[in-house]
């Protein structure tokens, strides 16, 4: 067990370093969520006007629906560096080694959750340069990057699994964005849900994206309701352990079809 | 030893421990291509073993198997003397594997790349970085040890993936077409390279590849494969040995009349160990038992007929000669065939 755990923080630092050594992903990974944080900021300043929010100024709620749209748009895309490994032959090099096979895949886990941690820390903190308000405290900001953190290892390793299993770049490309703007729209990301139109609440009930936005907003109230952020957490955390054994089962099969 | 069609050495023939053992693999790919069909090898420890074939074969489906990639459908194999299928634990500390395309980390450095090969065979620390110095300065590569690899040459490449599969010192090592895609120059430092890797001590070295030249310079036994299964297995010479001597050519200064053929012809046919005379005009050829000492028994029978000879040139013959009589068809045609369309969901499988 002792040999998995070291050889997973060896994988994990393998792709936290080609993280950090191309800061060209580093930088469109930041510059992005400031993009949206100004534009949305901008766009929708008023809409609180309209009450509903809990809050009146729109950067406050805006915060923890860029976090959670980052989180699920840069994950989305890990089935193109699993691919890139395949294709390149390193995957089946390490498979050749004695390394332990849930290494290889704990090794991408893990290192998503970082990334997607300290990305969602990055807006938190830009969001608080902006002038937010996190009435939550440091705790609910913990639970909003934890539900991020959660969402991410969610679509991260179906995108993984997606990329084992298709091994098209176009397939990954097509489906990453057939899916992100719905994902995100049928949520309360930018909207608070008593102006959205009622079929599309009841479809965001069953968004995980929404899930992750209901937990960690409700963890950043003033007052928290704990029974929301344990139901959305929950499900989250269930559908993520859902995608990782569904992962690992890819990567099994993968390993058949070599 | 004269060569063995279809298998291994007998068993009384084995002096040596089996570094690689296969009996029978079969492996079909989704689509029904057959890729291996009743596969079977021996290689006897400490030597370099060439898998000899065109593409589609069954060479990379093989070394997939015994490096644990892959799973036969039906058959055993042992490398190191660990099954592949009951132990694949032993047999991955065992072996080194230099695939086709080996994969190194592009933003990692060379020296970060071998640090990591070792970390994943359990060792640590100082010893680690012993070993990967030790390689880059052997393989040429001290200087750009800590550039990133994305920056390195195809040579640089190939020669850092042999290093990641000897990190660990392995049993036996598998190099994958190590030559494929080379430049010359590249390739004839490969050559030397895998020459004097065959030097040390103990290490099995088996070699695929579809380049006769290869197979013939390197590898001091041969087993040439066609459509999954081994058809001939030998050293180089027994192999080349099987065909019935060396081809002579010789070329006159003046070409011989045409009434004067037939005598010249059953002149030099008389000569001990000469075959297959043929005389057209100014060329002369002959099968010789021994090419180099027929030459000159040929030379005095000619200039005693009267002819003078311009040149003269002996040739092995050549393992695409060997492929020929045992694979039933040429290696080019046999490469072509590979090549043809294969059926929809099999494509890029068979290799």
């Amino acid at each position: 067990m002792s040999a998995t755990l070291t050889q997973t923080w060896y994988m994990t630092q393998r792709q936290l370093m080609a993280y950090w050594r191309q800061p060209v992903f580093l930088l469109i990974n930041l510059i992005q969520p400031v993009i949206w944080l100004f534009l949305f900021g901008s766009l929708f300043r008023k809409i609180t006007d309209l009450g509903g929010f809990g809050t009146g100024s729109y950067l406050d709620y805006l915060v923890p629906g860029i976090v959670v749209m980052s989180a699920l748009s840069s994950n989305m895309w890990a089935g193109m560096g699993t691919l890139e490994e395949i294709e390149r032959g390193t995957l089946n090099r390490f498979l050749t080694t004695p390394v332990s096979r849930g290494a290889l895949m704990n090794g991408n886990v893990v290192s998503q959750g970082i990334t997607t941690a300290v990305q969602s820390v990055i807006i938190v903190a830009l969001g608080k340069l902006g002038g937010a308000d996190y009435p939550g405290g440091i705790t609910g900001l913990a639970l909003l990057i934890v539900a991020s953190t959660l969402l991410g290892t969610v679509f991260g390793a179906l995108s993984n699994a997606l990329g084992m299993l298709v091994r098209e770049r176009e397939s990954i490309i097509g489906i990453n964005t057939f899916l992100l703007l719905p994902l995100t729209f049928l949520s309360e990301a930018f909207m608070t849900p008593s102006l959205m139109p009622g079929w599309m609440r009841h479809i965001a009930d069953f968004n995980p994206v929404n899930w992750a936005l209901v937990a960690g907003r409700s963890a950043m109230a003033e007052d928290p309701d704990w029974a929301d952020v344990a139901t959305r957490g929950g499900a989250l955390l269930a559908l993520a352990l859902a995608a990782v054994w569904l992962s690992t089962r890819t990567f099994r099969s993968y390993q058949r079809s070599v | 030893m004269a060569p063995t069609t279809g298998g291994p050495a007998p068993h009384h023939l084995r002096t040596r421990a089996l570094a690689v053992e296969t009996n029978q693999l079969v492996k079909t790919y989704p689509g029904g291509v057959k890729a291996l069909d009743g596969m079977e090898l021996a290689v006897e420890s400490g030597i370099v073993f060439g898998l000899l074939g065109p593409n589609g074969a069954g060479k990379s489906t093989t070394v997939k198997i015994l490096t644990t990639l892959a799973r036969p459908d039906a058959g055993t194999a042992a490398v190191a003397g660990h099954d592949v299928l009951r132990h694949p634990g032993r047999v991955r500390a065992a072996i080194g594997v230099v695939a086709q395309k080996s994969g190194a980390d592009p933003v990692a450095t060379g020296r970060e790349n071998l640090l990591l090969q070792r970390r994943l065979y359990g060792l640590r620390g100082a010893a680690c970085a012993r070993r990967a110095d030790e390689l880059l300065a052997r393989f040429d590569l001290a200087d750009a040890g800590n550039r990133p690899v994305k920056g390195y040459s195809g040579g640089m490449c190939h020669r850092l993936d042999v290093a990641l599969g000897l990190v660990h010192r392995p049993e036996v090592l598998f190099l994958d077409e190590p030559t494929t895609g080379l430049d010359p120059e590249a390739r004839a430092a490969m050559w030397e390279e895998i020459a004097r890797l065959a030097g040390e001590d103990g290490l099995t070295i088996v070699l695929t590849t579809h380049y006769l030249e290869e197979a013939d310079r390197l590898a001091e036994r041969i087993a040439i494969v066609d459509r999954g299964r081994v058809v001939v297995e030998g050293t180089p010479d027994e192999l080349k040995g099987e065909l019935r001597g060396d081809a002579v050519h010789l070329e006159l200064s003046e070409a011989v009349a045409d009434g004067a053929e037939p005598p010249l012809r059953d002149a030099l046919t008389a000569l001990p160990g000469v075959h297959e005379v043929a005389v057209d005009g100014r060329r002369v050829s002959a099968r010789a038992d021994d090419g180099a000492a027929a030459v000159p028994t040929l030379l005095t029978a000619l200039e005693r007929a009267g002819a003078a000879v311009a040149t003269a040139t002996v040739a092995r013959p050549s393992l695409d000669d060997v492929y020929l009589r045992y694979a039933g068809r040429s290696f080019d045609e046999a490469e072509a065939a590979a090549e043809a369309p294969v059926p929809a969901g099999a494509a890029g499988g068979v290799r």
